[in-house]
C-alpha cells in the first residue's frame, strides 16, 4: 500500500461516510479508533521506539569505567570496526563474528525450510480432514508454547559424552571412543537451532498451501502435469510468500541469537548477541549499544533484500 | 479436503507413506528431547544428568522445593506466575482494543502496524539493551527532579519487573495479539453487526452482545500466547528485570553452574505449568465452540 493509495482511499472513505449512501462498515465515531489504538501505540512507543532511539543517541556517547558520558563521539563505532578496513591480511572480530553467524543462518534456513516445507506440504495436502489437519498442526505447534531453554537443556542427556547418542553408537560398536562434537559444538547450535524455529517456517508455509485453490492442482493433473511438477511449477510459486515470511523469522532469529549459541555452543562460540550481552555485564553500554545498532542494521538490510528477492504485495 | 481429490485419491499415493514417515520422524525429533529429561527428572538420589536410572524418586523435586537445594525457586516462580498473568489480561485488553480500531483506516494506522511487525523482528537483546537505556537515561534526568519535591528516593533505579520488564514483554506479546485480532474480524461476518444495529442497539451494545461473545474463543488463544510468551520470555528479560530475576532466567543461570538433576526437575516444573496452560486453553476453547454450535442447533 503506497501512500497515494491510502489518501485515495481514506478521502474516499469519507465521503461514503458524510455521504452515507452506500453500506457503512462503521458506526463510531472517528475519535473511538483514535482511542482504541491509543494503549497499543502507546506501550510502542514507550518499550519499543524511545529505546531503540535512546540506544541510537548512547551508541555516540563517551563511557569510562565507571560511568557514561553524554557526547558526540564516533569511537564506539571505531572500536566495534578495529582492524576491518586496514587492509592486513586475516578478519577483525567483527567481520568474523558475522561471518559465523551467517554461517549458521545458511544451515538453519536451509534446513528448517527443507523440514518446514515437507512437513507443511504434508499436512495441508495428504491429511484429508479438517479435524485431522488441525490436531496435527497443533502436534507440532505445542513445544512452541513450552520454554526455549528448557529444550535447549534436554539435548544434554542424549549428546552427552556419556548420553544416549553416545552410548548406543558405542554399544553397536560404530566408534570405540564417545565422539566429541556432539555436544558443545557448532553441531549442537545449528541443531538446536533448527529444533526450535521450524515451526516459524511450517506455520506460515502451511497457512499459504491452505489458501490454495485446489481446482488448480486438480486443473495441474488434469492437463497432464506430473506430482513434481505440479509442485514445482503450482505449489512452489503459490506458497512463495509463505516461504518468505518464515525466512524472514528464521533469518532474523538467527542472526541476533545469543541463548542458544551460548548454552549450546558451551559458551565457546562467538556471536553478535552475545559480545553485546557481554559489554553490557562490564557495564560499557556505549559500545553494547553501537553494536546493537550495528546489528540492527544488519538486520533490516537483510529483511530489505529478501523483500526485492520476492515482492510480497504482489504475492498476496 | 476438496471432495474431487478425495475421490480421485482412493488409494493413498505412495508418496503419503513417504511423507508420513518424515512427519512421523519430525515429530519424534520436536519431543523426544523434552520426554528424556522428563524421565530424568524423576532420576534417583544417586542418579546423574544421564541415563541409565538409577531407581525413581521425587528426591530431585522435593530438594527443588523444599529449599535445600542450590537455588530459591519459589520467589522466582511466584513472580512469573504474577508477570505472565498481567501481561496475559494486558495483552488480551490491548489487543482487542487494536483489533476493533484497525477495521478502519486512520491517520498513522499503516506505520502502526509496520511497528508492530518491526517490534516481533528486531533483536531481542537490541530491544532489551534499549529499554535498559532507556530507564537509565531517565532515572537520570528526572530522578533528581521527583526527588527535590519527594516523591521517590534519591538513589535506585525503575527498572523493575512491572516497569521495564512488564513492557519488555508486552513488546513481544502484542504482535502476536494483534495478528491474530487481524485473522479474527478478517474472518467476521459484518452482517451480524449490522442487524444488531438495525435493531437499534448502541455501539457498546452491539460490542458487548454481539461482537464479544462471537470473537471470545479466539481472545482464549491470545491470552494463551499471552501467557506462554511472558512465562518462557528470556532475551527481552535479560536487561530489563533489574535486580529480580524472572524463572527462565534463573533457568538459564543454572545451565552453567548446576551439575545434577535437580535442573531436570525444574526444566520439568517450568514445563507442566506450560502444558496445564496449554491444555486448559485448548480445552476452554473447544468447550466454548460445542457450547456455541449447541444453541446454533437449538435455534
Amino acid at each position: 500500500m503506497d501512500a497515494p493509495a491510502r489518501a485515495g482511499a481514506s478521502t474516499a472513505e469519507k465521503s461514503i461516510s458524510s455521504g452515507a449512501r452506500k453500506r457503512r462498515t462503521s458506526w463510531t465515531p472517528m475519535w473511538v479508533a483514535y482511542l482504541q489504538a491509543a494503549p497499543l501505540a502507546l506501550v510502542f512507543l514507550l518499550f519499543f521506539i524511545l529505546p531503540l532511539l535512546a540506544t541510537f543517541v548512547v551508541s555516540f556517547w563517551n563511557y569510562t569505567e565507571y560511568s557514561i558520558e553524554p557526547a558526540f563521539v564516533l569511537s564506539n563505532y571505531q572500536d566495534v570496526f578495529y582492524g576491518c578496513f586496514s587492509g592486513s591480511s586475516g578478519l577483525c572480530t567483527t567481520f568474523a563474528t558475522y561471518l559465523s553467524t551467517l554461517k549458521f543462518v545458511a544451515i538453519v534456513w536451509a534446513t528448517t525450510l527443507f523440514i518446514g516445507f515437507t512437513v507443511a506440504y504434508f499436512l495441508a495436502f495428504h491429511i484429508r480432514t479438517l479435524p485431522m489437519q488441525i490436531a496435527l498442526f497443533m502436534v507440532c505447534t505445542i513445544p512452541f508454547w513450552t520454554s526455549n531453554v528448557i529444550r535447549m537443556i534436554s539435548w544434554i542427556p542424549l549428546l552427552g559424552r556419556n548420553g544416549l547418542v553416545n552410548e548406543t553408537l558405542q554399544s553397536i560398536g560404530i566408534v570405540d571412543a564417545p565422539i566429541e562434537w556432539l555436544l558443545y559444538s557448532d553441531f549442537a547450535v545449528a541443531l538446536a537451532l533448527v529444533h526450535l524455529y521450524t515451526l516459524f517456517m511450517v506455520v506460515p508455509i502451511f497457512n499459504s498451501m491452505m489458501r490454495i485453490d485446489r481446482a488448480l492442482i486438480e486443473a495441474a493433473y488434469d492437463a497432464g502435469a506430473s506430482g513434481w511438477q505440479t509442485l514445482t511449477n503450482v505449489i512452489i510459486p503459490l506458497v512463495k510468500p509463505g516461504i518468505l515470511i518464515g525466512s524472514i523469522f528464521v533469518v532474523t532469529i538467527v542472526t541476533g541469537d545469543y541463548l542458544t549459541i551460548g548454552i549450546m555452543g558451551g559458551q565457546q562460540i562467538a556471536s553478535v548477541g552475545k559480545t553485546i550481552q557481554t559489554q553490557i555485564n562490564f557495564l560499557q553500554f556505549p559500545i553494547a549499544a553501537a553494536n546493537a545498532i550495528v546489528l540492527l542494521a544488519v538486520v533490516l538490510l537483510t529483511i530489505w533484500g529478501m523483500l526485492r528477492l520476492v515482492d510480497i504485495r504482489k504475492e498476496l | 479436503m476438496a471432495a474431487g481429490s478425495a475421490y480421485r485419491q482412493e488409494r493413498r499415493p505412495r508418496s503419503f507413506y513417504a511423507l508420513a514417515v518424515f512427519f512421523a520422524l519430525f515429530v519424534v525429533f520436536l519431543y523426544g528431547p523434552v520426554v528424556t529429561i522428563l524421565t530424568l527428572s524423576f532420576q534417583g538420589p544417586s542418579g546423574g544428568l544421564t541415563f541409565p536410572m538409577n531407581g525413581f524418586s521425587f528426591y530431585w523435586f522435593e530438594r527443588l522445593w523444599g529449599g535445600g537445594g542450590t537455588v530459591d525457586i519459589g520467589t522466582a516462580f511466584r513472580r512469573s506466575l504474577a508477570l505472565g498473568s498481567t501481561v496475559m489480561v494486558l495483552t488480551v485488553v490491548i489487543s482487542v482494543l487494536a483489533g476493533l480500531a484497525f477495521r478502519r483506516k486512520f491517520v498513522g494506522s499503516t506505520p502502526l502496524f509496520y511497528v508492530a511487525i518491526a517490534s516481533l523482528i528486531v533483536p531481542s537483546i537490541v530491544v532489551s539493551l534499549g529499554i535498559a537505556l532507556e530507564f537509565r537515561i531517565v532515572d537520570d534526568v528526572f530522578r533528581p527532579i521527583l526527588s527535590s519535591i519527594g516523591l521517590v528516593s534519591r538513589r535506585g533505579n525503575s527498572l523493575g519487573l512491572f516497569t521495564s520488564g512488564l513492557g519488555a514483554h508486552l513488546s513481544w506479546t502484542l504482535p502476536f495479539g494483534l495478528l491474530i485480532m487481524f485473522a479474527v474480524f478478517n474472518r467476521l461476518d459484518k452482517s451480524y453487526e449490522e442487524a444488531a444495529r438495525d435493531l437499534g442497539a448502541s455501539n457498546f451494545q452491539s460490542f458487548r452482545y454481539v461482537i464479544l461473545p462471537m470473537i471470545a474463543p479466539f481472545l482464549i488463544g491470545i491470552a494463551l500466547f499471552g501467557f506462554t510468551l511472558s512465562w518462557d520470555e528470556i532475551a527481552r528479560s535479560s536487561q530489563t528485570m533489574g535486580s529480580t530475576n524472572t524463572l527462565p532466567l534463573e533457568l538459564a543461570a543454572l545451565t552453567t553452574t548446576v551439575t545434577t538433576p535437580e535442573i531436570y526437575a525444574l526444566g520439568t516444573s517450568v514445563t507442566a505449568v506450560s502444558f496445564t496452560v496449554i491444555f486448559g486453553t485448548l480445552a476452554a476453547f473447544i468447550l466454548l465452540q460445542r457450547r456455541r454450535q449447541r444453541r446454533a442447533l437449538a435455534d
